[in-house]
């Protein structure tokens, strides 16, 4: 079944957007994408949870929302659903403006952290309940129904009710009822929230290749790092009601924008000090005593340097040649531990803060208590503004 | 161990307080002499028979039965509305108007009887079927609201968001999805809303004229006018019914949990 029709057509929407005064150039990149939010705001009282927030989502992208609890993640996709009404601004699904479009009219997909299976029907007739809406004959219907079922691999499952069935297993039905009518738009509020650790790593893969499958867009929500660098294209990490960066999941591990995306996403060592020299794309910082180099120019007062666990060497004391294009520092090893596949130290900083050094094999590992340097290629620092943000680290 | 069977006792002793006069009039109701008195002398099915061959007794059990069944829809409708109203809304002054629903289960019949009365004859409404159903539905509502509320609770409220995700408009999500998740809950309001109304008699006593009577109007009327002993045969079938009723609203909750939990 084709997504059914807009109810406006493009030129109309055309003419309410020039009316807005946006230029065509914005006005195509709206009718372009799968979903855009233009300086969308949330306000309850004075607070505004979601503030003005811009954000382009392209058609058949898997986008993640990625956020400490309470950053907006929630409120901005129920406005995209359509349970929260935003306070300011514009949002278009597939080109069609959509606040005055109550929940029902949106032709969207929509999957709940508790299921949210009809507790009275059989997981056939929850997977009819979307069908019975779009008036599809009964025989028709027996054909999605089962093709969403094998698509959830839960072909046997159709006469069970949702009591009858495990989480995982009621996952995968709603999974399969917010798919069946084949939406153009899928969102999904912290879906595998509920379960255990291992059926979540299964199920992000089922979510990964249902997404191959239909093609369409999807819009996923989760505080869970992990699981946002796995499934998404490109991620969105909210912080405060606002979007801190938007990009791919290396783009935002490798080259943060701000402090607080770079720990929040993955681990990191950060050095906090004042500037010393800054030209030729290459800025110097004292950071407590040492000349440390990083790239890049920012013109701020507070500024940081965010180095990866795996981009760093621990060596001993003295015995680092100090060449050109690496940074050295002297730091005491608090704690090493072994992980399997590496092992993870953990440093003190000259200026007492603790660092993370991660080394792939034994001879990288010092002792706990003895002193060594840490060393890097200055190419790997990230240089950030210093919005003093405390490590916030949410699994 | 003593104190135990001590409380026993008491328990079995206020259990037999409360069931005596029910129990009493069973025998009544048999009794083949013409008084009251206690024990009855005989056995005689005379006052079933005098019940039912009796036009104007038949006449208010009908009425009765008219009014239980007009009030039952009546209250049951606008308390589906009303607890759904209040589950939906956060407001100030939200509890106050709950109390204020409830109002009849604390306010005593009497004073609602009054301000009925003058609301009534201003407006017609003695001695009137509305007017037997307007005031046996200001009693009966409290307990449709609290029956349904407390279904209510029990229904996630992210199954009406997934409905509407799924294409159904609010009327539909309603008779699809949250009525029969709480029909349990409609269903025990709507039989006490059949039993409160079936056994009204304060605000019936005030409603009625001598055109229109509700059964427990008929026997009061009946008990302090003459000594007719067809009272306690009537007393014993409106019992009856009224058990019947519970036992049904008992059965109806129990066999749609089992469905729906
Ligand atoms: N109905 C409401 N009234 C007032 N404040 C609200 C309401 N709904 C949400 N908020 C506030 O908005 C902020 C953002 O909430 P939201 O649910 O979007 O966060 P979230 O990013 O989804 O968090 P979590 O990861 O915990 O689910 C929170 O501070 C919350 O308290
Ligand atoms: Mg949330």
């Amino acid at each position: 079944m084709k997504p059914e029709s807009s109810a406006f057509t493009v030129g109309q929407n055309e003419q309410e957007l020039r009316q807005l005064h946006l230029n065509t150039e914005v006005i195509s990149v709206i009718n372009d994408a799968g979903i855009s939010l233009r300086d969308v705001t949330k306000r309850y009282g004075n607070k505004a949870v979601v503030d003005a927030i811009n954000l382009v989502i392209k058609p058949g992208e898997f986008m993640t929302f990625l956020g400490p609890s309470g950053s907006g993640k929630t409120t901005t996709l129920n406005m995209i659903a359509g349970f929260v009404s935003a306070t300011e601004g514009l949002l278009h699904i597939y080109g069609k403006p959509v606040a005055k479009l109550p929940a029902h009219k949106r032709d969207i997909g929509m999957v709940f952290q508790n299921y949210a299976l009809f507790p009275h029907k059989t997981v056939a007739e929850n997977i009819a309940y979307p069908l019975d809406r779009r008036k599809i004959s009964k025989a028709e219907q027996k054909t999605m129904i089962a093709g969403a079922l094998e698509m959830v691999r839960m072909g046997e499952f159709g006469d069970r009710f949702p009591t009858e069935l495990s989480g995982g297993q009621q996952q995968r039905v709603a999974l399969a009822r917010a798919l069946v009518y084949k939406p153009r738009v899928l969102l999904m509020d912290e879906p595998l929230g509920a379960l255990d650790k291992k059926l979540r790593e299964w199920l992000q893969k089922e979510i990964k290749r249902i997404h191959r499958e239909v093609g369409s867009t999807f819009v996923y929500v989760t505080h869970d790092q992990e699981e946002a660098l796995s499934l998404s294209d490109r991620i969105a990490v909210f912080n405060n009601g606002r979007i801190e960066q938007v990009g791919s999941p290396a783009d935002l591990y490798q080259k943060p924008q701000t402090l607080f995306v770079g720990r929040f996403l993955g681990e990191s060592t950060v050095l906090s000090g004042s500037m010393v020299s800054s030209g030729a794309g290459e800025t110097t910082l004292d950071i407590s005593g040492h000349a440390i180099r990083v790239p890049g120019q920012l013109s701020s007062e507070s500024l940081a340097i965010l180095i990866r666990p795996e981009n760093i060497i621990l060596c001993d004391e003295g015995s680092a040649p100090s060449a050109a294009g690496i940074n050295t520092l002297p730091v005491t090893v608090l704690d090493a531990n072994y992980l399997g596949s590496s092992w993870r130290c953990e440093v003190e900083l000259p200026d007492g803060s603790t660092g993370t050094v991660r080394a792939a094999q034994a001879a990288g590992v010092r002792e706990p208590g003895s002193r060594a340097l840490m060393r890097w290629d200055v190419d790997c620092g990230v240089l950030l503004e210093d919005t003093g943000d405390e490590g916030v680290s949410l699994t | 161990m003593t104190f135990k069977r001590a409380l026993g006792a008491l328990a079995v002793l206020i259990v037999l307080w409360l069931l005596l006069p029910t129990l009493v009039i069973i025998p009544m109701s048999f009794n083949s002499a013409a008084s009251f008195n206690f024990p009855p002398q005989g056995f005689s099915l005379q006052w079933y028979e005098n019940f039912f061959t009796d036009p104007s007794w038949l006449r208010s059990l009908g009425s009765s039965l008219q009014v239980a069944l007009i009030t039952m829809v009546v209250a049951t409708a606008l308390g589906i509305m009303a607890a759904i109203g209040l589950s939906k809304v956060k407001f100030r002054g939200k509890a106050l108007l709950e109390s204020y629903f409830l109002t009849p289960l604390i306010v005593p019949g009497i004073v609602i009887a009054i301000g009925l009365y003058s609301l009534f004859l201003r407006f017609n409404l003695l001695g009137t079927l509305p007017g037997f159903v307007l005031a046996h539905t200001v009693v009966a509502l409290p307990l449709v609201i609290i029956n349904v509320t407390a279904s209510l609770q029990g229904v996630d409220p992210k199954l009406e968001q997934a409905s509407a995700t799924l294409g159904a408009g609010r009327l539909r999500t309603f008779f699809s999805i949250t009525l029969p998740l709480i029909m349990p809950g409609v269903t025990a309001g709507a039989l006490f809303a059949f039993v409160t109304s079936f056994d009204e008699i304060i605000l019936s006593l005030f409603v009625q004229s001598p055109q229109l009577q509700t059964l427990p109007v008929k026997i009061y009327n009946s008990v302090t006018q003459t000594s007719d002993p067809t009272v306690a045969a009537v007393a014993v079938i409106a019992m009856f019914t009224s058990v019947l009723v519970m036992l049904t609203a008992q059965f109806a909750t129990r066999k749609r949990k089992r469905v729906s939990v």
